[in-house]
């Protein structure tokens, strides 16, 4: 992921900020369906971001453990270090790199654990009552519809660069259906994908 | 509840975390052990190991989780701790689930940055990262048959399904709009065909 340098004034840093705490009020179902939306902001939008630096994210976060809304944080990461200058220009960048994790990682959390603080025991109590059962259900084929999306749009951010496009969409595709039928482990699949773009064939 | 008659004497109440500090550790060596989703582990850990759970409040807390906003898994976190040691035991727990693998991955990325001139490991990326766009397209397509016993209807479901693919993915339409007005409609409608 070779860096760019991008210049950040104080009020991009806060409108960054304010893009991700509104996210984190769309994160239903997860950090991961906004994802489409950070592509949108961070690479179309702003080119904060390469489209490589983007997807590897997300894909350093799904290879490493925790909970995958930590790719977040690698974004923000890597939108400091471009605005640094790039990894290798010495600790300024490593202090704007760590500004942008907190931006993002802050700004991705805080309204979100608030909310769900908030509501979770009123949510409990009051279950049964039809204002949540619709909200419930209703939000369900949005989330199936945000998924697949999701998944979309970043097979589809691979596609920078000369490699040859078909492998990758099969490399998805075939990821796509293994996942679907089969339950083996997701550290296979992600072995088997890291292997087959070692030895060049995505 | 139902105590087992078992040869332990006292009535033993159900498990549950002794402090903060022990859902911190806990959660963090949940997360750590949670490659490519947590989900699957925290099923395990808090149900079937440490029983912190059971099967039935494991799958409300879930539903919960899942329609508020933010990540599941640590919004799940959240209501554990919260439920033991209220605000001090939400903060653990999601402490827990955060910050130790925050530095894992920020020492991979870094390790990643290093290597990044080389062709094997940006190649190694691009395939991880094609295979984990599959990975979150199956976990919807995985989830489409759920909607069979949905009030709307299985067909009204999947024009759902195909509208919100098409802006976001398609129109590339900014993802609040499209929860605004799609999942405005959708809930609105599924308001009015549960009508008890």
């Amino acid at each position: 992921m070779s860096h760019i340098t991008i210049v950040m004034q104080w009020h991009d840093w806060l409108a960054l900020f304010g893009q991700y705490l509104l996210l984190s009020l769309l994160s239903i179902s997860g950090a991961i369906t906004t994802v489409p939306d950070m592509h949108r902001y961070l690479v179309a939008q702003h080119g904060w971001l390469t489209d490589a630096q983007f997807s590897s994210s997300v894909a350093i976060a799904q290879a490493a453990p925790g909970p995958n809304v930590l790719f977040v944080a690698l974004m923000g990461w890597n939108v400091g270090l471009n605005a640094g200058g790039g990894i290798g220009a010495g600790p300024s960048a490593w202090m704007l790199g760590f500004l942008g994790l907190m931006v993002t990682m802050v700004g991705i959390m805080l309204p979100s654990t608030t909310l769900t603080y908030l509501a979770t025991r009123w949510g409990h109590r009051n279950r049964d009552k039809r204002g949540v059962r619709a909200f419930k259900q209703g939000m369900a084929p949005v989330v199936v519809g945000l998924l697949i999306a999701t998944g979309w749009v970043l097979a589809a951010g691979n596609h920078s660069g000369d490699a040859p496009a078909w492998h990758l969409w099969l490399l998805s595709a075939a990821a796509t259906l293994v996942v679907w039928r089969t339950r083996i482990h997701l550290l296979w699949l992600l072995g088997a994908g890291a292997l087959l773009g070692a030895i060049g064939f995505v | 509840m139902h105590p087992s008659p078992s040869d332990a004497a006292a009535p033993s109440a159900p498990p549950q975390p002794k402090s903060p500090r022990d859902l911190f550790v806990s959660f963090t060596w949940l997360a750590l052990q949670g490659f490519g989703g947590v989900l699957a582990i925290v099923q395990r850990e808090m149900v079937e190991k440490k029983r912190w759970l059971t099967p039935e409040q494991f799958l409300e807390d879930w539903a919960v989780a899942q329609v508020m906003p933010g990540p599941n898994v640590v919004n799940l976190a959240l209501m554990i701790g919260d439920r033991y040691f209220g605000l001090r035991g939400a903060i653990a727990a999601v402490a827990g689930m955060l910050a130790i693998p925050l530095v894992v991955i920020l020492m991979l990325a870094v390790l990643y940055a290093h290597y990044a001139g080389n062709p094997q490991v940006a190649g190694a990326l691009r395939g991880m990262g094609a295979v984990s766009g599959g990975l979150i397209a199956a976990t919807g397509i995985k989830l489409i048959p759920q909607l069979r016993k949905h009030p709307l209807g299985f067909a009204a479901c999947l024009v759902f399904v195909a509208l919100v693919f098409g802006a976001i993915a398609v129109l590339k339409i900014p993802l609040g709009w499209v929860l605004l007005a799609v999942g405005g409609v959708a809930c609105a409608w599924t308001w009015r065909r549960i009508a008890p």
